[in-house]
């Protein structure tokens, strides 16, 4: 399954390390990173696929712990809602 | 900005700013249940029967949609089922107690989770068959007697014209609905849609029935997104025209309707029913900047009511159509921009001010869903001006095939300008000020308002 990982907060030094790493140890594979500043606001945004075993709502619990720790917001959705509404 | 796969950071970020800053939901997940097989001349059965059928057809809906919103990201609102008007079902019980009907759908609604059941409903149109004067009799105290059921009446339609004698019922009905729930702010009333042209797969609350061509159960979706209409407006129609502001509005409704369209079928898809259409209606909620009176002064008028207030609606209503056909397989319900009065921010202000009239929302009515809805009058209001009031909404929607509905709440002991709250989505209002001339003699006159010519199409 294909979800995206967005985080949104104040940048600070290990951000990316500390989301890859959650993902690493839920064996959730990274295939992409993009990186871009949203008023005044760090925005990472990850596309990534995750184990047939594991759900968005478990994926959703350990980054959102690895988000409290950082302070900032962290979300997990399935991609087909971006597909959908920027797709024609 | 580096392309992201087919997304770009961009449109994704974009997304998440509708969905957690503008209000952007899926206002209602609905699922339609035939009651049809559930007809038994023993009205203990009869309720024995649908309160399983419900129950079992209805029973993971409320989890499957919980998972859908977490797993999309977007949230589902109400979850709700509509059944078959329950008058169909009292045509072969003579003796049965309509209200014992409403009490075993407010049971299963209850099993099942769901905030509303709608379809304690009768369709009069050009006249009374078995079952539909009692259940239109019951509505009082079935809506005073139950906490989750809704109840609608159809009194006209294009094709057969209005049921004057039903309309005439129609007035005394809902002040004794107001006066049998007065000390719980007159609820039952908002609970009650008198409609003309009603469709019969419309997903929204209170006027939801599943009508007799439905398949046996199927999923309509219901979406929002006022808000994100309005910051869409706010920040990319800067300068534009009227021609431009309409394209805005159509991206939006697009990106919108998509994702009612996703949430319907993966529903359907999980539970093991057909997906049947997404409402593209524009409804609004009482929470702030989810306002569809946002929206229209988002387009330049100074309040909601001001001249200008009925064009500026008859283009938002027509652009949220165009960019929603293109995004749905499957359009239906009643497919319009909503003005509830009490459910809307922006239009409870301009009432508040006494910028907003009822003659002004009458006329807006002609351009858009659903009607005179949520509109709080004085609880003294005389039967006959009720029914009159009806009968005017059900001449816009006749003739300009169209629906249109009346949702009116007498509040009880209370006069114009005062103020009642229903809290929840149903919202609060003030007590507006209403022509009270009276047309008696026009509404006891019953019989039927004859269908219009342009009914004559074949």
């Amino acid at each position: 399954m294909n979800a995206v990982i967005t985080v949104i907060g104040v940048d600070k030094v290990g951000i990316l390390a500390r989301i890859s790493t959650a993902c690493a140890q839920a064996h959730v594979n990274i295939e992409e990173v993009t990186q871009t500043i949203l008023r005044g606001m760090f925005a990472m945004i990850m596309l990534v696929t995750l184990p047939e075993d594991l759900t968005i709502e478990s994926l959703s619990v350990k980054l959102n712990e690895a988000g409290e720790a950082l302070g900032v917001n962290v979300s997990v959705t399935r991609q087909e809602i971006y597909d959908v509404t920027h797709k024609v | 900005m580096k392309r992201f796969t087919n997304l770009s950071a961009d449109d994704i970020l974009e997304t998440l700013q509708m969905i957690h800053n503008e209000n952007l939901d899926v206002r209602t997940v609905t699922m339609g249940i035939s009651l049809l097989d559930c007809a038994d001349p023993d009205p203990k059965r009869a309720c024995d029967k649908l309160y399983e059928k419900i129950v079992r057809h209805a029973e993971n809906l409320v989890p499957v949609c919980e998972r859908i919103s977490m797993e999309y990201g977007i949230p589902i609102v109400n979850k709700r089922v509509a059944v078959t008007p329950i008058a169909m079902l009292l045509g072969c019980a003579p003796d049965a107690d309509p209200v014992a009907y409403a009490k075993a759908l407010d049971r299963a609604a209850d099993t099942v989770g769901i905030n509303f059941i709608g379809g304690y409903s009768a369709l009069v149109h050009k006249g009374f068959s078995a079952g539909d004067v009692r259940l239109i009799q019951s509505i009082p105290q079935a809506l005073s007697e139950t906490e989750k059921v809704c109840s609608s009446v159809n009194i006209g339609t294009t094709k057969s014209g209005i049921n004057m004698d039903a309309v005439a019922m129609m007035g005394d009905i809902i002040l004794d609905t107001a006066k049998r729930t007065a000390e719980r702010n007159c609820i039952g009333a908002a609970k009650l849609v008198v409609f003309c042209n009603a469709p019969e797969d419309n997903p929204f609350m209170a006027g939801a029935f599943h009508g007799v061509g439905e398949p046996d159960v199927v999923i309509n979706i219901g979406v929002s997104g006022p808000g994100a209409v309005r910051s869409a407006l706010q920040n990319d129609a800067k300068g534009l025209d009227l021609s431009g502001v309409a394209e805005v509005v159509k991206r939006t409704a697009f990106k919108i309707t998509r994702m009612g369209q996703l949430v319907g079928e993966v529903a359907g898809k999980a539970l093991g029913v057909p997906f049947g259409i997404v409402d593209l209606s524009l409804a609004p909620t009482p929470a702030i900047g989810d306002s569809i009176a946002d929206v229209l002064e988002a387009m330049g008028l100074e309040t909601v009511g001001a001249y200008g207030t009925t064009a500026a609606l008859a283009l938002l209503n027509d652009a949220v159509k165009k960019g929603g056909v293109m995004a749905s397989g499957s359009v239906g319900g009643l497919s319009g921009a909503f003005i509830p009065v009490s459910e809307d921010a922006g239009m409870i202000k301009a009432a508040e001010k006494g910028v907003l009239k009822l003659e002004k929302l009458e006329a807006m009515t002609s351009v858009c869903s659903v009607g005179l809805d949520m509109i709080i009058v004085p609880g003294d209001t005389p039967a006959e001006v009720l029914c009159a009031m009806i009968a005017d909404e059900a001449a816009i929607g006749m003739v300009n095939t169209k629906t249109t509905a009346v949702r009116v709440i007498p509040a009880i002991g209370k006069k114009a300008g005062d103020h009642l709250s229903f809290g929840g989505l149903l919202g609060e209002g003030p007590v507006m000020h209403i022509n009270t001339v009276s047309p008696y003699e026009f509404i006891h006159r019953g019989g039927r308002i004859p269908a219009p010519i342009h009914a004559l199409k074949n």
